[in-house]
């Protein structure tokens, strides 16, 4: 393999990765301060494309890009509001029904509105035939934007959840809740809070994947399926270790490319997904006393 | 005898209604009848696991279509090619293959149906095992995904493989000779025959099935539902007895499988894809988990309006939403809703 294939490969497998990275991370902001996966997680990443890309006939590309995350966090503020905040300790196989019928219905809705039609976004720099050199590769400027835009996400999250009241506050809900509640935290809106922020990134990656990749109505599930792998790779809840998961998997999937066609890839990625439930189910980087202490 | 009383209600039921079809010259309805009996056969199945073990498998259209796409390809594709292996070697001297001819007269080889039937439930029992055996250690989440992506690997495999007809499927599957004079097809003269086999086989899956339930092994399967590490502490082998159910209700679902191909002539990916998963679960869900006669009735009924197309394009919709109302209302099932509690809590607040 030359050095240029070799970079290519590499690109593309960070590219994906961060994208698998966000999507997990988002995965385990609301299982930290719930103890639920969202399996509708994949349908805020679908949304967030498709209302871009809906919105950009009538406002400029930042603004409608804008417009969709916020409408997206709105969704998913409804999303808890209609169906999570009011139930009494649901248990995990009501809460694993409640949220794949929540992706459906948002599935469903999307085939309604939009069809079945691929869309995407205009590339945000140049056009699809524009690249730079790195490394040796050729690759779009839409990839950096991607890699660069869910970077600044994933260090933004730290920051947030380092130094503002909020951030704190959410993290204590994760680590105890009653504690938490006793400190006059209202668990309520810490939840609904973290649908919000990870229906929100959730919407912006699929804003700056949606030249690359597309956007199709049925796109949340296979990510919803990927993002999970990346938590539970990382070990479920901790948004560090999904990055570094989420990179792994991306690199893994596109070198995958030149030894097994490409109709397998998702074989492979789910495969890794059951090898890593079985053997390591409290995840490469977690530990596995703590994770015998949480509910599944 | 009130253990066998809904069994006998079934039995006049399917009867009943096949009387009604034939009456008000309806039969036309016999089709989609026969196409629910056979999906009940995977709704008894999975509530059996989900109802009475408590273990989820989001994955349970993944063996319906491996009964279904093997016994399809044995009996359909030409096999010549792979004469030579062993395997096909070996039933050739068994007798289990037969000769045919293409359309343009080119001598083929397919397997005979019975034979074909054997291999695709073997399939699935070394397959169940394979899966049950380090899937059932999880639970929850993990569970629920681990089903999920077994569900999405077998789609995706029978996408890839032109043996398997990618996106387009298996057609002109043949129909299986069951008895002289009762074969599993689409047959427009057989339609009564296959009506009355579809359900026959279904009360009988229910027979064993509630005998299960009440026997030593059914109050094993409801003790892990309630709290796995008590039973474990009682003495009950529990992760033995969760994969012997999960193979049992992968057998059910591939059994249907077979004979639902055999009977439309055909399965497409569809059939493998996980909305189907998803609504077996609904389903079962609705009829409130751990309730046999429940998620029979409420599958009978859903399949047949969803078969009918009376939800149009809102099909997966409707299950969907179905799925989230049952689930915020009435976990315990539609049917769980006690009428007597109902009345009561209604008179006592007239007081």
């Amino acid at each position: 393999m030359t050095l240029e294939l070799f970079s290519q490969y590499l690109l593309a497998g960070i590219t994906y990765g961060i994208i698998y990275a966000i999507v997990g991370i988002g995965f385990n902001i609301i299982y930290n301060t719930t103890g639920i996966i969202n399996f509708a997680q994949g349908e805020f990443v679908m949304l967030g494309g498709m209302i871009s890309i809906s919105l950009y006939q009538w406002l400029p590309l930042p603004l409608a890009i804008g417009a969709a995350v916020i409408l997206v966090m709105l969704i998913g503020a409804l999303v808890e509001i209609l169906f999570i905040r009011w139930l009494d300790r649901p248990s995990v196989l009501r809460m694993i029904i409640i949220t794949i019928g929540i992706s459906i219905l948002i599935r469903e809705a999307a085939l309604h509105v939009w069809g079945e039609g691929v869309r995407s976004l205009p590339y945000f720099v140049g056009n699809e035939i524009t690249t730079v050199p790195v490394l040796g590769a050729r690759v779009s400027p839409q990839v950096l934007w991607v890699i660069g835009v869910c970077t600044v996400m994933v260090l933004g999250l730290s920051l947030f959840f380092k130094y503002t009241l909020q951030g704190k506050k959410m993290q204590a809900c994760a680590s105890n809740r009653v504690a938490a509640t006793l400190c006059g935290i209202s668990t309520k809106n810490m939840v609904t809070l973290s649908f919000m922020l990870s229906a929100g990134i959730g919407a912006l990656a699929g804003c700056v994947m949606s030249p690359i990749t597309y956007t199709q109505y049925d796109v949340g599930t296979g990510l919803a399926i990927k993002g999970f792998t990346v938590a539970i790779l990382g070990g479920l809840g901790s948004s560090m270790a999904a990055v570094a998961a989420g990179l792994l998997l991306g690199i893994i999937e596109s070198f995958s490319v030149s030894v097994v066609p490409l109709a397998f890839q998702d074989a492979i990625s789910i495969s890794l997904l059951l090898a890593i439930l079985f053997l390591r189910p409290h995840g490469l980087f977690g530990n596995k006393d703590a994770a015998d202490l949480k509910e599944f | 005898m009130k253990r066998h009383l809904p069994l006998i209600l079934l039995i006049l039921a399917v009867i009943v209604v096949q009387l009604l079809t034939r009456w008000t010259d309806t039969a036309f309805y016999l089709t989609p009848l026969t196409m629910t009996g056979y999906y009940s056969l995977v709704i008894v199945g999975l509530c059996l696991l989900m109802g009475y073990a408590g273990q989820i498998s989001l994955g349970h259209a993944g063996f319906f279509a491996i009964g279904g796409y093997l016994s399809a390809m044995l009996t359909t594709k030409d096999l010549m090619p792979l004469k030579e292996t062993l395997l096909l070697g070996l039933c050739d001297k068994l007798g289990l293959l037969v000769q045919g001819q293409d359309m343009l007269g080119v001598a083929s080889l397919q397997m005979q149906p019975w034979a074909a039937c054997g291999f695709a439930i073997l399939a699935t029992i070394i397959v169940a095992y394979a899966i049950g055996i380090p899937v059932l250690k999880l639970k929850g989440h993990y569970l629920a995904m681990a089903t999920l992506g077994f569900g999405i690997i077998v789609y995706r495999l029978a996408l890839a493989f032109p043996l398997f007809g990618e996106a387009d499927g298996i057609s002109g599957v043949p129909g299986f000779p069951l008895l002289p004079g009762l074969a599993v097809s689409g047959d427009f003269n057989s339609r009564v025959s296959n009506y009355y086999l579809a359900w026959g086989m279904v009360a009988l899956v229910m027979w064993l099935l509630v005998n299960l339930i009440h026997s030593r092994v059914g109050r094993a399967l409801r003790a892990i539902h309630g709290a796995e590490g008590a039973t474990n502490a009682m003495g009950v082998d529990t992760a033995r007895y969760k994969l012997n159910t999960f193979v049992i209700s992968a057998v059910l679902a591939s059994i249907a499988g077979i004979f639902l191909t055999h009977y439309n002539g055909g399965i497409g990916p569809s059939e493998a894809g996980i909305m189907k998963s998803v609504r077996y679960v609904a389903i079962v869900a609705i009829g409130g988990m751990a309730n046999l006669w429940g998620a029979l009735v409420m599958g009978a009924v859903l399949n047949i309006m969803s078969l009918r197309g009376m939800f149009g394009s809102y099909d997966d919709a409707v299950f969907g939403g179905i799925l989230i109302v049952i689930m915020l209302f009435a976990p315990q099932g539609l049917l769980g809703i006690s009428l007597s509690a109902t009345f009561k809590r209604i008179f006592r607040r007239g007081e």
